[in-house]
């Protein structure tokens, strides 16, 4: 029977669900749900239809429901009860889609809100995942998404984005030069690379627009190590050389730990001197395919220091003291790489020899006098990024100074 | 034994595992001593009961009945009790299905066909529908050819195997009729069992009640109690208890009632199921 609340004269005002012939069993569940979602607490709802089967149908789904159901004169009356919503009344809402919205990210997000989207209302009693990144605090940038926007829109296809069939012939020895220039490019992009990927791995996905950042950052580094590599083998040579100074320098980005200070080492500093490299390749690359190659890789590191940046500007506003973490981590990097030779010889001379784009007495010294000029270029690049990081202009030519001489 | 709760249930599906070993979590954590023996079948199940083995049984509905008619022949009716059931156990029907274009309408067209029904010792499925067409004048030994599917006997017909079996067979062609209970005719058709459309129901039995926990005979009372109270307070509202209580199959507890095993008792007793002592009267019956 209805509970007594369910009168004749609450009938009268029970919403009632015409489902005509259609039955349960080809859909009709999906009206009736949201006919019971919609009716006010404490209403029962009169369900009508001339599907044969609609009465059967209706005891055992109710039933599962936790709702009973009482059939009279072709009528089915659902009586009052939580149903479904019951499910969800001790659910939480995993802050808000939309960052505009106050409190939309949380400090903490909740474990058991898990791959949930931004602003879902999350069931209570979901696993709780573990995801080792999950405070604001340690990761987020204000200007995430605008960044990812640019980013998603400035994608571009190697194929088409290249002249790969550009006419061009470079002396052996300047061609070598370029190999060598693009074989240390892609071991330093598999750096630029594995390095946010792993802690993109460990962040909580409430911080939406952080992980789309990293996560595009990763496929542009991905597209490089992919143009560089077909520069190599443009002229049928083979990868260059590899050197263990290089390879030390970039194995001590894998060793931060904090993704602030692996931010500010590999972004700021390292991919900040990278875009000195890259304008400097686009001017002064012998050949039109290494130039267009150079110029668009160089707008994409353009943004990942931008987004460092970013991150770095939030994080020290909320942590002054983590001005001194940058700093000693640029000491210590320093100090481990003190017995090594920093940017090898191989890489330099071919700069050079790139820069010169000629075997001969002339052609190099124009090419060095252009890779010091280079050099000083990066060193005041660095400084200035300090000195906006807040940075007093002293310490940020010190720092600048102490940052690895393999350039990332 | 006497210093921890045991229950017995029966192991028709692997999820019984999860649920038992998710109810002792929760019931030690409130302070219950607690522990579950698995049976593989409802009769050694009862039988425990009765060897002392466990305190309190989830027992189906014909497990009951074997039980409350032990207990009556030993004169230890007042320890028998049915103290909790599910809200899903209570006031189910089953349905006699056939093709829609059988041209059976009624189930007196039904004298001379294939009735298809499930295990031997499932009331949803093969006793209840066939004493419900006892008592409306279609004798299910003459009158119909009982064609039955069995699923795991002993299990009482928690296995809804038996139940799909005779929908394909209705579905091929190989019977003229089936029974079910009702929400599963509504599953057979959603999952494609049953085509949409092509299956009707030409009769339904009265509202039953399934399953319940059964207390044995000697079991001690202050824990019995405690357990009683705690299963009563589970709420789906806890988002610990909730998917327990929805693997169960259940939204709330409710106190045991026993009036809805009358016609199961009127089918056991017309086809001498259980004897008069709870022993077993079928011979056929395999578990």
């Amino acid at each position: 029977m209805l509970p007594n609340t369910d009168t004749e004269a609450s009938r009268s005002a029970t919403p009632t669900l015409d489902l005509g012939a259609l039955g349960l069993d080809a859909g009709a569940h999906v009206l009736v749900a949201h006919a019971l979602r919609v009716r006010a607490p404490g209403q029962s709802l009169r369900v009508q239809g001339s599907h044969p089967e609609l009465g059967v149908h209706l005891s055992g789904w109710c039933r599962k429901r936790g709702l009973a159901v009482h059939s009279t004169d072709g009528s089915h009356w659902i009586a009052p009860g939580a149903g479904d919503s019951q499910r969800w009344r001790s659910a939480s809402r995993a802050g808000a889609a939309d960052l505009r919205q106050p409190d939309a990210v949380a400090d903490q997000p909740r474990a058991s809100w898990g791959v949930a989207a931004r602003g879902a209302l999350v069931e209570e009693g979901g696993p709780a995942f573990h995801f080792p990144m999950s405070e604001k605090a340690g990761l987020w940038a204000d200007d995430a998404a605008r960044l990812y926007a640019a980013a998603a829109a400035a994608q571009w296809d190697p194929d088409q984005a290249i002249d790969w069939k550009a006419p061009f012939e470079l002396p052996d020895e300047v061609e070598d030069a370029v190999v060598q220039v693009m074989t240390y490019l892609v071991e330093n992009e598999n750096a630029a690379l594995l390095v946010p990927a792993r802690f993109l791995g460990q962040m909580h996905p409430h911080f939406r627009e952080v992980l789309q950042c990293l996560a595009i950052i990763v496929a542009d580094e991905a597209r490089h190590v992919e143009v560089f590599t077909r520069r190599i083998a443009l002229k049928g040579k083979t990868p260059a050389l590899s050197t263990a100074g290089g390879q030390s320098s970039l194995k001590t980005l894998f060793d931060a730990a904090d993704f602030s200070v692996a931010s500010f080492l590999l972004s700021v500093l390292g991919e900040g001197t990278f875009l000195n490299l890259l304008n400097f390749l686009y001017a002064h690359a012998p050949d039109p395919v290494t130039r267009q190659i150079c110029r668009l890789a160089g707008i994409d590191e353009a943004r990942h220091v931008a987004f460092a940046m970013s991150h770095l500007a939030w994080q020290l506003a909320h942590e002054p003291d983590l001005k001194h973490r940058l700093h000693a981590a640029v000491e210590s990097r320093f100090d481990e790489l003190a017995n090594t030779d920093g940017l090898n010889e191989e890489v330099f001379d071919a700069l050079i020899l790139l820069a010169a784009g000629a075997f001969t007495p002339e052609a190099v010294a124009i090419g060095y006098a252009r890779v010091q000029r280079l050099k000083a270029e990066m060193t005041e690049g660095r400084r200035s990024r300090l000195v906006k990081l807040g940075f007093t202009p002293d310490a940020a030519l010190a720092l600048s100074e102490r940052h690895t001489r393999n350039f990332m | 034994m006497t210093d921890t709760l045991i229950l017995g249930a029966v192991a028709y599906a692997p999820k019984v595992v999860t649920i038992w070993e998710g109810f002792k979590e929760y019931f030690v954590a409130q302070g219950l001593p607690f522990d579950y023996i698995l049976y593989s079948n409802y009769e050694r199940q009862v039988e425990a009961q009765f060897a002392g083995q466990i305190h309190v049984a989830w027992n189906s509905p014909l497990a009951w009945l074997r039980a409350e008619t032990i207990a009556r022949h030993r004169g230890v009716t007042g320890d028998v009790r049915a103290i909790a059931m599910r809200d899903t156990d209570c006031d189910l029907t089953s349905v006699v299905v056939v093709r829609a274009d059988s041209g059976i309408g009624s189930i007196a067209d039904l004298r001379g066909k294939r009735l298809g029904v499930g295990a031997i010792d499932s009331p949803q499925a093969t006793l209840i529908p066939l004493q419900w067409l006892r008592e409306q004048g279609i004798k299910p030994e003459t009158d119909v050819t009982v064609v039955r599917h069995d699923v795991l006997g002993g299990k009482h017909g928690d296995h809804v195997g038996g139940e799909r079996d005779a929908a394909r067979a209705l579905a091929d062609g190989a019977i003229d009729a089936a029974c079910m209970i009702d929400g599963n005719h509504l599953l057979f058709t959603q999952e494609g069992t049953l085509p949409a459309g092509r299956s009707r129901v030409i009769g339904r039995t009265p509202a039953f009640d399934h399953c319940n926990f059964t207390t044995s005979p000697g079991a001690p009372a202050a824990l019995l109690e405690r357990f009683e109270r705690l299963v009563m307070d589970m709420s789906f509202d806890d988002p610990q208890v909730r998917p327990l209580l929805e693997l169960e199959g259940l939204r709330e507890w409710r106190p045991g009632r026993t009036g809805g095993y009358n016609m199961l008792a009127r089918a056991v007793s017309a086809t001498g199921f259980y004897d008069a002592r709870g022993e077993i009267g079928v011979a056929e019956y395999r578990y």
